[in-house]
């Protein structure tokens, strides 16, 4: 690497030399990155700070913590974070209990058709949030699919109230996060050295008992690594929610979205999304903290 | 299943039919508004009872959907333009970096895809406020192209992990400029992932809502922001049309993802 970049600086310095002086010839290999690094801070780094910055003044523009103590001392702002949390959580629920004997089929089947299911996982993420919001609408709503077929058959005579509720959430939010969760889980399973489970049977071991203690184990660094990938995603869900629930889901991203556009309190409105914030990266430090365990133990174990 | 162990019919049987189920529970929601875009009626049926193309028509007679369909399809556009360039030099930077500082920048250029999108949408309505950009073109294509980066990065990150970089080497020690063996060396190498990632930056500007949302406005408005509102007010048919026509573009992506050879996972 290191002789590829000082006969770069040669020719550099000799096609433009005033550009290379000023910035040096150490640097060089870096400029590359500082397009990049500027458009991320400028769109997201610094609108964060600013973030931080407006929270910490009250209406009268006067310095207090006034926007975090609303927080605590108001019911409805615990209520919505705590809405927030359990639909995040129904979802990776979801999301685990589905995906992973999904994922533990596909890792088992051939390069092929292992192709196509992947092919198949990956089409929902080629359409838009929208239109799947919408077409979960035309699926659960009173005179929609699957109420028209239950009525039809004479299963029930009134409608079931499939639409705007946490249900309908949580089944928008999992159709949504299942194909990011799978893709992981599925990689973590295909990398799993085979060796270990032919081992295990030809010990005697059970199939369930491979599977639970040695397969499932095996797997978890990447479950883990889905599953938190899912609920920080799921925490600042804001298009979903606001369609499938219907105004009977209150999730942060709406009151965040609600403090702003109705009451104009945009010192509320940026302390709620600091907290979202510092929630999203508290869950994402837990997450790697318990992988590192569960990978020492599991280092521990082959040793 | 797990391989070692003798077949079971039964096993193999109830896991292709979980297998299949799931995939059906993917993929037919997503389709589901197709044949519905097809429907006469003003409600939503399934199946529609006649047909029509008046949603269409609908469609390309409204001056307003149609001007939220060129704005999502410049504001797209442009995105793919200044992401990919951008997000691609940095991965090629990133290469040169120490492990540590790897990580680190690897960490930031990631962070539009982890803070919740409600909070870029505001915290960046803020400043473009500052700055006299709320409404603008140029504001919406740099969000969407920070938003785009993250994507850039990991595909082509991923694409020069198994990129060979004598004949770099080699086209230097001969004398060539920088201009030439990226034109020459790297980017023939690299075809593929940039297909693929000129692709998904255009699908993720256009599918954007929130950031659109709270930053577009006027002539600029976009498709999702108009669709969105269109939807929480009342259900309009329209944009079971509209919605046919992004699965199309999507499927049009796809093929060309496929044709192009690049055919793995774009994880």
């Amino acid at each position: 690497m290191s002789a590829s970049v000082t006969s770069a600086e040669i020719f550099a310095g000799e096609d433009h030399g005033r550009f290379s002086r000023l910035f040096g010839p150490s640097l060089r290999p870096y400029l590359g990155l500082l397009p990049g690094i500027a458009i991320v801070f400028l769109c997201v780094a610094l609108p964060c700070l600013w973030l931080l910055y407006l929270s910490a003044f009250d209406d009268g523009g006067k310095l207090s913590a006034i926007n975090y103590e609303r927080m605590i001392d108001q019911v409805s702002y615990r209520r919505i974070f705590a809405m927030t949390f359990v639909v995040s959580l129904e979802t990776v629920l979801c999301c685990v209990i589905l995906g992973v004997p999904l994922a533990t089929f596909i890792s088992s089947l051939g390069r092929r058709s292992a192709a196509l299911f992947v092919g198949g996982i990956l089409f929902p993420l080629w359409t838009s949030l929208l239109v799947r919001a919408y077409a979960w609408l035309v699926i659960l709503q009173r005179n929609g699919l699957i109420n028209n077929w239950l009525i039809s058959t004479g299963l029930i005579e009134e409608p079931l109230p499939l639409a705007f509720n946490t249900f309908a959430t949580v089944l928008g939010m999992t159709h949504i996060m299942l194909p990011i969760f799978l893709l992981p889980v599925i990689g973590a399973m295909r990398g799993i050295d085979r060796s270990l489970i032919r081992a295990a049977a030809s010990m005697g071991a059970s199939r369930a008992y491979t599977y639970q203690k040695i397969f499932l184990p095996l797997a978890l660094p990447g479950i883990l690594a889905g599953a938190t990938l899912v609920f920080v995603m799921s925490l600042g869900f804001y298009v979903t929610p606001a369609i499938l629930g219907g105004g009977n889901v209150q999730v942060v991203s709406m009151r965040i979205a609600r403090s702003l556009a109705t009451y104009s309190n945009f010192g509320a409105a940026a302390a709620i999304g600091i907290v979202l914030l510092l929630s999203t990266f508290a869950l994402m430090g837990m997450s790697l903290i318990v992988r590192r365990i569960v990978q020492a133990r599991q280092g521990g174990m082959h040793a | 299943m797990l391989d070692g162990f003798a077949r079971s019919r039964v096993l193999t049987f109830s896991g292709w039919a979980f297998a299949l189920a799931m995939m059906f529970f993917l993929i037919a929601p997503s389709l589901i508004v197709v044949p519905m875009s097809f429907s006469s009626s003003e409600y939503l049926e399934f199946p529609p009872r006649a047909f029509s193309l008046r949603w269409y028509e609908s469609f390309f007679a409204s001056l307003a959907w149609l001007q939220a369909a060129r704005a999502s399809l410049v504001a797209a556009s442009l995105t793919a333009v200044l992401s990919v360039p951008v997000g691609t030099l940095a991965a090629y930077a990133t290469r040169s970096l120490p492990l540590r500082m790897k990580v680190t920048v690897g960490a930031f250029l990631l962070m539009p895809a982890i803070v919740p999108s409600i909070l870029v949408a505001i915290g960046y309505f803020f400043v473009l406020a500052q700055i006299g950009l709320v409404g603008s073109m140029t504001g919406l294509v740099l969000g969407h192209t920070a938003l785009a980066i993250p994507v850039v990065f990991v595909i082509m990150s991923a694409a020069f992990a198994s990129f060979d970089p004598n004949q770099e080497r080699a086209a230097e020690s001969f004398g060539a400029g920088r201009l030439v063996i990226w034109w020459a060396v790297i980017i023939p190498q690299i075809k593929g992932p940039l297909l693929a990632s000129a692709l998904l930056a255009f699908v993720t500007s256009l599918d954007e809502v929130v950031v659109a949302m709270f930053i577009s406005a006027g002539s600029n408005s976009t498709l999702p922001k108009v669709m969105f509102s269109a939807l929480r007010d009342k259900i309009d048919p329209t944009v079971a049309a509209i919605s046919s026509m992004l699965i199309l573009v999507a499927v049009f992506a796809v093929v060309a993802l496929l044709r192009s050879g690049s055919n793995r996972p774009t994880s």
